[in-house]
């Protein structure tokens, strides 16, 4: 069997693995990351939504074979231990949830988008989202909370380089 | 299981009568064994008369049974004991905030264990809206016993007047200033109560923490991640299942082939009957494991589709008469034949799937010859006696974990997954997680049922409606009944056969039947050439469904839409408890119409958690659009043809238009649940307004007629 070197959370894994095994089943089953979650396996809900090099992945349909040299970031990692990412600040502070089962990768894509924009518009948020689905059926929160965390995100970015 | 059994729940939670099982308590000796001191209050309220013959508990919901315990401990922990579950409706915070109130502590010093069936008293099920009105009142009840337990025990201890103390902050404080916390009133001592007659619960309008927002508790650890759903947890030596079945339900197993998946090291392939599963030590090996089986299935032939569905549920109720007997008011017959006007319709509803994103999971354990199960589910006790059940076991070598879950909707009443992962977990002789992929969800899971509703009704030369028949056949009970003031009426449920199963949805048939209803009100409204709000007020006698549909119709600025070529629409209803109105508008677009706001109005009462509440309001809204815009289950011979997330759409970012909710507090009334209600009123707003653009068919979902 094969063997893949997977970068995640800034960690090397040596994984044991056949050509077209999934990036999600290696983090849930094989390494106990289960903040990611498994809603479809067909890439179309987002609940299993990691950063590979910085962009928002469907970690369920992503095979270790395309993973080689880049770095993933699963929700975990998101913030450093203890802390919260502003996006996740901002989730909480709205309540853009309910069950809180899509919420690690909607908090994941959000960070996907801000990263390359980093004022989204609704229509913005809703393209770039729309592949992530909240059954419970919080979208305008969401949206709410992630225009929270950019304003918040870029006001301390304009005053970190201010300094 | 025949109607009679299912006492007083509606007929239309057809899973709950899949299976039925005895369950019974604790006491409060055991109880207070159980946790060792301190003060414990028990509410339990009676079993109703009539219902004593024990038989179809499960189907009884709470109308046995419904018990609560609560526990303040030595240093003053407050630890309530339900049997609900947090499925993302925030009971968890709500109920905490009901206790926290009466007990005059904050929330965050609340304990919920919630779920647990070795853990908690016996509860039927999270479903119904129930939790708040029935389980938030015996919390109260019991938390207010206990705050004067507390009191009466700070008397005799300070030797003080009863009448000149108070409960507040954790503590009983005199007039002198002098006070003491409620630890050290519990502590070395083993005080007991139970709920009798009418304990001094607050009223509403005294309320502290509740009719406040209050932020979903351990909302952190969803947010991080590190919230544990029941397919996250993890145990030791745990191997993973998986299920071999064919592609559609009802296929009987001719012959199968593991000899290639036996040679995979560390496979086993567990075989009972035309259960079939393997267990891996992992989920790779175990997919590939499933796939080297080769299984052949006999499936079912000669069934309905989804196209010839409504014909067949009209033809196999015709022998039975099941659906009990209709509700009559007058005579329908003769004020149609004398009416001056007669507007029917025939509308049909589809099969729908609850898609819940987290599908179906367990985790199973066996100890010593009792297993626990880790599960996610709306019924714990009832999982408990399924899995009992299957092997035979005593319910007390059975227990169900409910951790917090990722949703259900109504779609998670039954334990086949439990069972499942218990079967493969006795096999494997190691613990087993089992997770249902999302092709199994939609297959195997149970929709919502589908239904052809007849409505006539018939109208006076006053444009009066005088005359309403309304015969539902397959979708239930829930909502059947008109609210208008109409003085002839006969309205019917009929019960048919499904070729798929069927079961409850968020709201039951109260969607179906308020589509019907209103999308009929509003076509005789328009008939008539009316104004189709004033036409309702002038047959609503119920002042709070009036209110919520004129505040619906105030908000959106009925009638006039907010531009050229719009259109609007309205609908009102009241279901459980809850009095909700919703108003849409369109504009018109190259494929029908497109949606630009949505406002609903609801009252459930006394509002405990305004944030929480207006939560469920839009995500109940959400949810309605699917059901209302596009979602329809396609099958052929029982086999489902749309059953991935690909083909079978729910609402998205791009569905969701501006959503306004309006609230209105009653702190009057008792508070009632809002998980369901407000879904209702969804597909008849925008069936209404989008008939500005062309002809609505009588279905879900809507679609303009082509042409």
């Amino acid at each position: 069997m094969p063997a893949f070197t997977l970068r995640i959370n800034g960690a090397g894994h040596q994984i044991d693995g056949a050509a077209g095994d999934t990036l999600l089943t290696v983090l849930r089953y094989e390494l106990g990351l289960t903040g990611s979650k498994y809603g479809c396996g067909e890439g179309q809900c987002g609940a299993c939504t990691v950063l590979v090099d910085g962009a928002a992945t469907r970690s369920c349909v992503t095979r270790l074979e395309t993973l080689a040299g880049k770095n993933i970031t699963t929700i975990e990692a998101l913030a450093p231990a203890g802390a919260l990412h502003p996006i996740q600040e901002a989730f909480l502070e709205v309540e853009a949830f309910q069950c809180g089962y899509c919420t690690p990768g909607m908090v994941i894509a959000a960070a996907g988008l801000l990263s390359v924009n980093p004022s989204p518009s609704e229509q913005d948020i809703a393209t770039a989202m729309d592949r992530n689905i909240c059954r419970c059926g919080t979208f305008p929160r969401i949206v709410q909370a992630v225009q929270l965390a950019a304003r918040r995100m870029k006001s301390t970015s304009v005053a970190g380089e201010r300094r | 299981m025949s109607r009679e059994d299912l006492g007083g729940i509606e007929p239309e939670r057809y899973e709950l009568g899949e299976s039925r099982r005895y369950s019974f308590n604790l006491d409060r000796r055991d109880f207070m064994r159980a946790v060792g001191s301190g003060l414990v209050v028990v509410a339990t309220l009676p079993r109703l008369a009539g219902q004593e013959s024990g038989r179809g508990i499960q189907g009884r919901g709470e109308t046995a049974d419904l018990a609560a315990w609560l526990h303040i401990d030595e240093r003053g922990q407050v630890t309530v004991y339900t049997g609900k579950v947090e499925i993302g409706q925030n009971i968890r915070t709500s109920l905490a905030q009901t206790v926290a109130d009466e007990l005059r502590v904050p929330v965050s010093s609340i304990q919920m264990v919630m779920a647990d069936t070795d853990l908690v008293p016996f509860d039927a099920g999270t479903f119904g809206s129930m939790s708040t009105p029935r389980m938030g009142r015996q919390l109260s009840r019991a938390a207010a016993v206990a705050r004067e337990m507390l009191i009466d025990t700070a008397a005799a201890d300070l030797q003080a007047d009863r009448a000149a103390l108070t409960a507040r902050d954790g503590h009983v404080a005199a007039a002198s200033g002098k006070s003491i916390a409620y630890g050290d009133l519990t502590k070395g001592r083993k005080l007991s109560g139970s709920v009798s007659g009418e304990p001094p619960v607050t009223p509403a309008d005294k309320w502290t923490m509740r009719g406040k927002p209050e932020k979903k508790i351990d909302g952190r650890a969803f947010v991080t991640g590190a919230h544990q759903f029941a397919s996250d947890i993890v145990r030791p030596n745990m191997l993973i299942g998986r299920m071999v079945r064919p592609d559609s339900p009802g296929a009987a197993l001719d012959a199968l082939d593991t000899a290639r998946a036996a040679g995979i090291p560390g496979v086993s392939i567990v075989r009972d009957g035309d259960f079939v599963g393997v267990v891996a030590p992992n989920e790779r090996v175990a997919k590939k494991a499933t796939v080297l089986i080769v299984a052949t299935w006999r499936p079912r032939t000669g069934q309905p589709t989804s196209e010839t569905i409504y014909e067949h549920l009209k033809r196999t109720a015709d022998s039975g008469g099941r659906g009990g007997a209709p509700y009559s008011v007058g005579d329908t017959t003769s004020a149609l034949a004398a009416s001056a006007r007669t507007v029917a319709e025939s509308y049909r509803i589809p099969y729908i799937a609850h898609v819940p994103l987290e599908p179906r999971a367990a985790v199973a354990e066996w100890t010593d010859g009792k297993v626990t199960v880790w599960t996610g589910t709306q019924r714990p006790f009832g999982v408990r006696s399924e899995v009992a059940e299957a092997f035979h076991l005593p319910e007390d070598r059975v227990r169900v974990i409910v951790p917090d879950m990722g949703s259900g909707y109504g779609g998670k009443h039954t334990g086949e997954v439990a069972v499942e992962a218990a079967r493969l977990a006795k096999a494997a002789g190691k613990p087993v997680k089992l997770v249902w992929t999302r092709a199994e969800e939609f297959t195997w899971a149970y929709f919502r049922p589908a239904g052809v509703i007849d409505v006539k009704a018939a109208v006076d030369a006053r444009n009066r409606i005088v005359a309403w028949e309304f015969d539902n056949w397959n979708s239930g009970n829930s909502g059947i009944r008109t609210p208008y003031d109409i003085p002839n009426q006969r309205i019917q449920f009929h019960q048919s056969d499904s070729p798929l199963r069927q079961g409850s949805y968020r709201g039951l048939a109260a969607t179906a039947n308020h589509y019907a209803r209103e999308m009929h009100m509003d076509g005789v409204a328009r008939a008539l050439k009316v104004d189709p709000v004033e036409f309702r007020l002038q047959h609503l006698k119920d002042e709070r469904i009036a209110a919520v549909l004129k505040a619906v119709a105030e908000r959106i600025g009925w009638p006039k839409a907010s531009a050229p070529g719009r259109s609007l629409g309205i609908a009102c209803g009241t279901e459980k408890g809850g009095y909700i109105a919703t108003a849409a508008e369109l504009s018109p677009a190259p494929d029908g119409f497109k949606i630009e706001r949505l406002v609903a109005a609801f009252e459930c009462g006394a509002i405990v958690n305004p944030d929480g509440l207006r939560n469920q309001v839009e995500g109940s809204v959400v949810q309605g659009l699917g059901g209302a815009l596009f979602e329809a289950i396609k099958f052929e011979d029982g086999h489902i043809v749309n059953g991935s997330m690909a083909q079978y759409r729910v609402p998205r970012f791009k569905d969701v238009p501006p959503i306004d909710v309006v609230l209105l507090d009653r702190k009057d009334l008792p508070s009632a649940g809002a998980g369901e209600t407000p879904i209702v009123c969804v597909a008849p707003a925008i069936g209404s307004a989008a008939r500005a653009f062309g002809s609505v068919q009588p279905a879900l979902p809507i679609a303009l007629a082509r042409g």
